[in-house]
């Protein structure tokens, strides 16, 4: 289409796109072709230290692990705003403090939310 | 300075904010809950002050990088919203203790709701729109299924949530879409690249703009995209439908108006053709199958419904004068449909739903001043003169008769005589049945509160329409 | 704007008379409306003065919606003939109002008949007062309505409710064909304001209407479809037949609604619509006919008559017909100066037979408004004899009384009209010597000879107390004067100072007779109530046994009369039984809940059907609410793609 936005900057991005696909798909595309096909039950079946397996694999698992996953979430982006905040402090100035506090007093406050209500609680 | 500009013109939202946040926390240290709807409301009433201030002072324009506007047309949906957001805090101090709901995180979760709509009838960036959209939605999701011993409640948030984020993706799709040919996610620019770059003819616009119109359309719950609203509508607690069937569908509008009218603005004559079927397809599922529900609720929901259908028609015209009686009909439809709910949330005692059509036999023998609000409101729900429902109608109806669309309001026309059936089967119910039983009503002072500045503001409108409509014109021309 | 306060007073009057008058104001629900209606009397009075003084009021209060060209505002307009009907309202429910609190002293539904009446006087002075046709409309509805609920106050007497359904119902069948003009008038002048449409009559004046596959004249359709509701309000034939039954009312209301005022709604609207109707001959001959028909239709009804209340109903009916009749003619000012007379006389007659009715209640009298169980009430109630005789006087057109200016000038007028003019001036004459007849009829039946119940009731037979008497006494002071406003100019040159008064807005009639006529018809119109005089005297007075002779012998034409025409029955077989058969199955199914149970049948089943069919598709599953979805935008896409 005449005239139409082209996205040139994103051209690195897309560039690794294909890039991570192919090195990801890669080594599985190469094993599966060179490596040996001779499969029976015991291979098939789920690798238990050498244990008959019980029961079904898929089994339901505390909604607790799925609340401390959360929180763990919460505070990895948590982390993962703060590196780049810190190095690039000096530009961002007094303002970028204001914010980043504001960011952290809101994930505080729910943090203690979330202590309060005894999310932390294992029992 | 502009740092300072920007945090001072989101205040009234950031004020919001940290209401929501307090009330989380007062939750832990406060025995009665009945305090804390007051300071929710104290919170709420300080931040509508501050962006009233504001607006008298004179502040407008943009900011945050042009994401954000502060002008006439944000600041009249926020009014919806506020509105809607104390007038359901107020109906719910009741409910909650009956149904034994967390109140903090139920009340910061309204607003945090409400926060969420004002970021999207403010928003003048599309990424800015679905922050606000997934804001608003996410806490929407959440509080339909806040009752978390009733398995309605919770297949209404799952159902919610699942069909919600199927939306989102078409939002996403469209924004998508839209930067991959403009470059842009701000609306005036993307607009002016449509214009400069004679897109509008592009196919890929197109695409983007019907499924601009299905994300808004499933917020807004036009068929066919509204097949969620009556389950969820049902499921979730009363107040929280209330709120739902008045706040988010106000702010689908919003987003709606604004992004056809800045950006889609050259394909008026396409979105016009687009959304005139969907307006009468939705009146009329609105409207028939409201006819078989006995289930109040439910009844409303479908109602709901069928009220976006005749919103809708002030978009489907494209004048700005449609689309101003289209707000006008929003801030009506807000509040006498808060004020039907709140009747039925009155119904609601331990073990007693409420919900259902019989519940409403003879009431008006055993409480006469319920009665006589219920009927104010289906009055008004139906569209009788002097109430506000029919002023509404009659400039959506009158707009689009200038605007030529005469079978579109005959149309609507025969399906609002439709709506008279059920709206005054529950009248009929009230006032021509024996009743069957003791009713007893859940009343308290806040729900008669909300309930007297409802019905006030019912007929003054209806008497007075100037006022609101003014109103409307300014916000959206001025 | 002062002058919007006389509908208000009353309007308030009737909120807090309908909000508290159960629990708080009780039996003091005339402190609230008394004061309410004499303050408008008051404020009347003074727009009269200034509209005297030459001003004219046009001004609207309060636009309520505004969209294009169409516009509902609250406007009113006072002009002479505003001013007059304004004075005959205000003033008629004063009286009333205060009668009211000696007659219905004691009734359990005192402060809902105080909140109904302020709400009738209320409509009442809209409807007179409108300056568009959307707020006449809106009072002429809002009359109707009060009718409603006066009719039937008391409704735990079956045929009271049934009355007031009557009432209600044949006044649909005129106010459809009203409706239907006011929609007319909007879709050709594209406004509803008088002076638009009256000042752009001339313009449609030559318009046709293709109707069924007849030119109608635009003008002429308009008009007999206002007509239409005029017919149904003020009971000219062939719907009148609710009035007579409306007596089942309380007897001020009666006065009130049923003969001075709301009744003669149809009689203001006409006159109002002059402009139009002056530009359609054929319907000015309707209005005529019907009118001169009505006169004598009525009169002859009420001639055998035996219920006090009953007779005056027919009088009323009759009455009408003459106002109707001088509208036909063109002679507009007669017509509302005969509206204006007849106010006083009318409503007095109602309120004297009214303190019978009262007296002979309180007495333990059973048959209360039947003549015949009267008799020699003179000497009991002396003051109440008086006024009524001299209303009679009055209405049956004795000169120097109020009656016989404005009957006089309806015969003059009707007399010098060309075409059917002497055949309807022979009609009203003939109606005017029934008139007189069974006016004197009634006096005689009930306040001479002897009385024809128990001695035990006549022993406890006593005359009204003050509060009734006293607006008896002002009433019969306009009865005697009020027609001194329009004296004929063959006796007093200036005299008639009502129709000059009334010019500007209802012209002057055409016509100019010679004295040599106008003598003619005086001479005849006091012959003929002279005439009905004596022939009641002779029979009621004299000799006694000549009406049983008189029955006996023309007795198939009595029955007919005593049974008025049969006309009742002849619509309760045609039209109500059929109907009311149909509404049976259609709508007693949908209010007592047996249908609207079973789902939705109240409405029509095959959108009911549809409405199941729909609500299948909404199965609670999401994933095929998702495919909705996802279909519903495809469709788009590939309607959009095909549009193209």
């Amino acid at each position: 289409m005449p005239g139409t936005f082209i996205p040139s900057n994103y051209l690195p991005i897309i560039i690794i796109c294909i890039f991570a696909t192919i090195i990801g798909l890669s080594p599985l595309l190469i094993g599966s072709l060179l490596r040996p096909r001779r499969s029976y039950r015991q291979k098939l079946l789920p690798y238990e230290s050498g244990n008959e397996p019980i029961g079904e694999p898929r089994y339901k698992f505390s909604v607790k692990f799925y609340i401390v996953a959360m929180l763990f979430v919460v505070f990895d982006v948590e982390a993962v705003f703060l590196y780049p905040w810190a190095v690039a402090y000096d530009k961002l100035g007094i303002f970028g403090f204001v914010e980043m506090m504001m960011f952290i007093f809101i994930l505080l406050i729910g943090y203690i939310y979330a202590w309060e209500k005894g999310a932390l609680d294992w029992e | 300075m502009s740092h300072l500009r920007s945090m001072i013109l989101i205040s009234p939202e950031l004020l919001l904010v940290l209401t929501a946040l307090s009330l989380l926390l007062l939750d832990f240290l406060v025995r009665r809950k009945g305090t804390l709807a007051v300071a929710g409301a104290a919170g709420i009433f300080i931040s509508a002050y501050v962006n009233y201030r504001l607006i008298k002072v004179g502040m407008t324009g943009g900011t945050i990088q042009g994401m954000f506007a502060f002008d006439g047309y944000a600041n009249f949906f926020k009014l919806i919203f506020y509105t809607t957001l104390l007038l359901t805090i107020l109906l719910s101090v009741k409910y909650l203790a009956i149904e034994k709901i967390s109140a903090g995180e139920y009340y910061s979760l309204l607003i945090f709701s409400t926060v969420g709509m004002m970021i999207m009838a403010a928003a003048t960036d599309l990424l800015m729109l679905y922050l606000g959209l997934e804001l608003m939605a996410l806490s929407t999701y959440i509080l339909a299924g806040i009752v978390r011993g009733d398995r309605r409640s919770n297949e209404a948030a799952l159902k919610y949530f699942f069909l919600g984020a199927f939306s989102s993706a078409f939002l996403l799709y469209g924004i998508t879409l839209v930067y991959g040919l403009t470059g842009s996610t701000n609306l005036r620019e993307i607009a002016s690249a449509l214009h400069s770059l004679k897109l509008a003819e592009s196919p890929i616009t197109m695409l983007s703009l019907i499924f601009f119109i299905t994300a808004f359309g499933f917020k807004i719950a036009l068929a066919p995209f509204h097949m969620w609203a009556p389950d969820v509508y049902e499921g979730a607690p009363t107040p929280v439908t209330a709120f739902m069937s008045a706040g988010p569908k106000a702010a689908g509008f919003a987003v709606m108006g604004r992004v056809l009218f800045d950006v889609f603005g050259g394909l008026q004559m396409q979105w016009s053709i687009i959304l005139e079927p969907l307006a009468i397809l939705t009146i009329a599922v609105g409207s028939i199958i409201a006819l078989s529900q006995t289930n109040i609720k439910r009844m409303l929901a479908y109602s709901s419904i069928a009220h976006a259908g005749y919103a809708l028609i002030g978009i489907v015209i494209g004048t700005p004068e449609g689309f101003v009686s289209t707000m006008n009909y929003l801030m009506i439809y807000m509040i006498m449909n808060m004020g039907a709910f709140g009747v039925v949330i009155m119904l609601k005692r331990e073990g007693f739903s409420g919900e259902n059509l019989e519940d409403y036999a003879g009431l008006a023998k055993r409480h006469p001043v319920a009665s006589a609000l219920m009927l104010v409101f289906m009055f008004s729900l139906t569209g009788i003169p002097p109430t506000a429902g029919f002023i509404g109608k009659f400039y959506i109806f009158m707009e689009a008769v200038y605007a030529g669309h005469i079978y579109l309001v005959i149309i609507a026309a025969l399906f609002s005589a439709v709506s008279a059936f059920f709206y005054l089967r529950v009248v009929m119910y009230m006032y021509m049945k024996e009743p069957a039983g003791d009713i007893s009503l859940s009343t308290s002072k806040t729900a008669g509160i909300a309930l007297a500045f409802a019905v006030i503001m019912v007929l003054v409108i209806g008497v007075f329409p100037s006022l609101l409509l003014n109103f409307a014109r300014n916000s959206f021309f001025g | 704007m002062k002058y919007a306060l006389i509908p208000l007073l009353p309007l308030i009057a009737f909120m807090i008379n309908i909000l508290f008058g159960r629990r708080y104001i009780k039996d003091k629900a005339h402190w609230v409306s008394v004061p309410a209606v004499i303050g408008s009397f008051i404020l009347a009075v003074s727009a009269f003065m200034d509209v005297k003084a030459g001003n004219v009021i046009n001004i609207d209060i309060y636009n309520w919606i505004a969209s294009g060209s169409f516009k509902v505002a609250i406007g009113f307009l006072i002009d002479p003939l505003t001013a007059v009907m304004l004075i005959v309202v205000t003033s008629i429910s004063s009286l009333i109002f205060i009668y009211s609190i000696g007659y219905m002293h004691g009734d359990g539904g005192y402060y809902r008949f105080y909140a109904y009446l302020s709400l009738f006087v209320f409509s009442m002075l809209i409807l007179v007062m409108a300056n568009n046709f959307l707020l006449l409309y809106f009072g002429w509805e809002a009359v109707g309505l009060c009718s409603y609920f006066l009719i039937g106050f008391w409704f735990h007497k079956k045929s009271a409710a049934d009355a007031g359904k009557k009432a209600f119902i044949v006044n649909r069948f005129g106010d459809f064909g009203f409706g239907l003009g006011v929609i007319l008038i909007f879709l050709t002048f594209g406004s509803l304001e008088y002076t638009h449409v009256f000042g752009h009559a001339s313009v449609i004046a030559g318009k046709t209407i293709n109707f069924f596959g007849y030119d109608v004249g635009t003008i002429t359709l308009i008009c007999l479809l206002l007509f239409c509701g005029a017919v149904g309000k003020s009971a000219q034939l062939p719907l009148h037949v609710w009035l007579p039954d409306a007596m089942e009312g309380p007897t001020p209301v009666s006065a009130l609604i049923h003969a001075a005022t709301m009744v003669t709604a149809g009689v203001f609207m006409v006159a109002r619509c002059n402009p139009l109707f002056d530009l359609s001959p054929v319907a000015m001959n309707t209005v005529a006919v019907v009118g001169g028909v009505t006169a004598i239709f009525a009169a002859t009804i009420a001639l055998v008559q035996n219920d006090i209340k009953r007779v005056i109903a027919y009088s009323t009916i009759s009455q009408l017909g003459y106002m109707f009749l001088a509208l036909g003619v063109g002679a507009y000012s007669a017509g509302i100066f005969h509206l204006y007379t007849h106010a006083y006389f009318k409503a007095l007659l109602f309120l004297a037979s009214g303190s019978v009715i009262h007296a002979l209640h309180h007495a333990g009298h059973h048959d209360e408004q039947n003549m015949q169980k009267m008799g020699g009430l003179k000497k009991h109630m002396p003051t109440t004899y008086i006024v009524f005789i001299l209303a009679t006087l009055s209405i049956t057109g004795i000169p120097l009384f109020s009656g016989f200016f404005s009957k006089d000038e309806i015969l003059y007028r009707a007399f010098l009209g060309g075409g059917l003019g002497k055949f309807l001036w022979f009609l009203a004459a003939l109606a005017a010597l029934m008139t007189a007849f069974y006016s004197w009829r009634l006096i005689y039946l009930t306040f001479h000879g002897k009385f024809r119940g128990s001695d035990e009731h006549e022993h406890h037979i006593h005359e009204s107390p003050k509060v009734i008497t006293i607006p008896l006494w002002l009433l019969a002071f306009g009865a005697v004067f009020a027609g001194y406003v329009g004296i004929p100019p063959i006796f007093y040159e200036h005299g008639d100072r009502i129709g000059e008064f009334l010019a500007p807005v209802l012209g002057h009639p055409l016509g100019h007779g010679t004295h040599a006529e106008e003598i003619f018809v005086i001479a005849v119109s006091i012959l003929v109530a002279l005439a009905g005089w004596f022939i009641a005297y002779t029979m009621y007075l004299k000799k006694t046994e000549l009406p049983q002779k008189l029955e006996a012998r023309f007795q198939p034409l009595h029955k007919l009369l005593f049974n008025k025409y049969y006309i009742d029955e002849l619509y309760s077989k045609t039209l109500v039984q059929p109907m009311l058969r149909a509404s049976d199955k259609i709508f007693l199914g949908f209010f007592d809940g047996r249908i609207i149970e079973g789902v939705v049948n109240g409405v029509p089943s095959f959108i009911a059907s549809f409405s199941r069919g729909l609500r299948r598709i909404q199965t609670g599953v999401f994933s095929s609410y998702a495919l909705v979805m996802a279909i519903g935008a495809l469709c788009i896409i590939a309607a959009m793609v095909f549009w193209k």
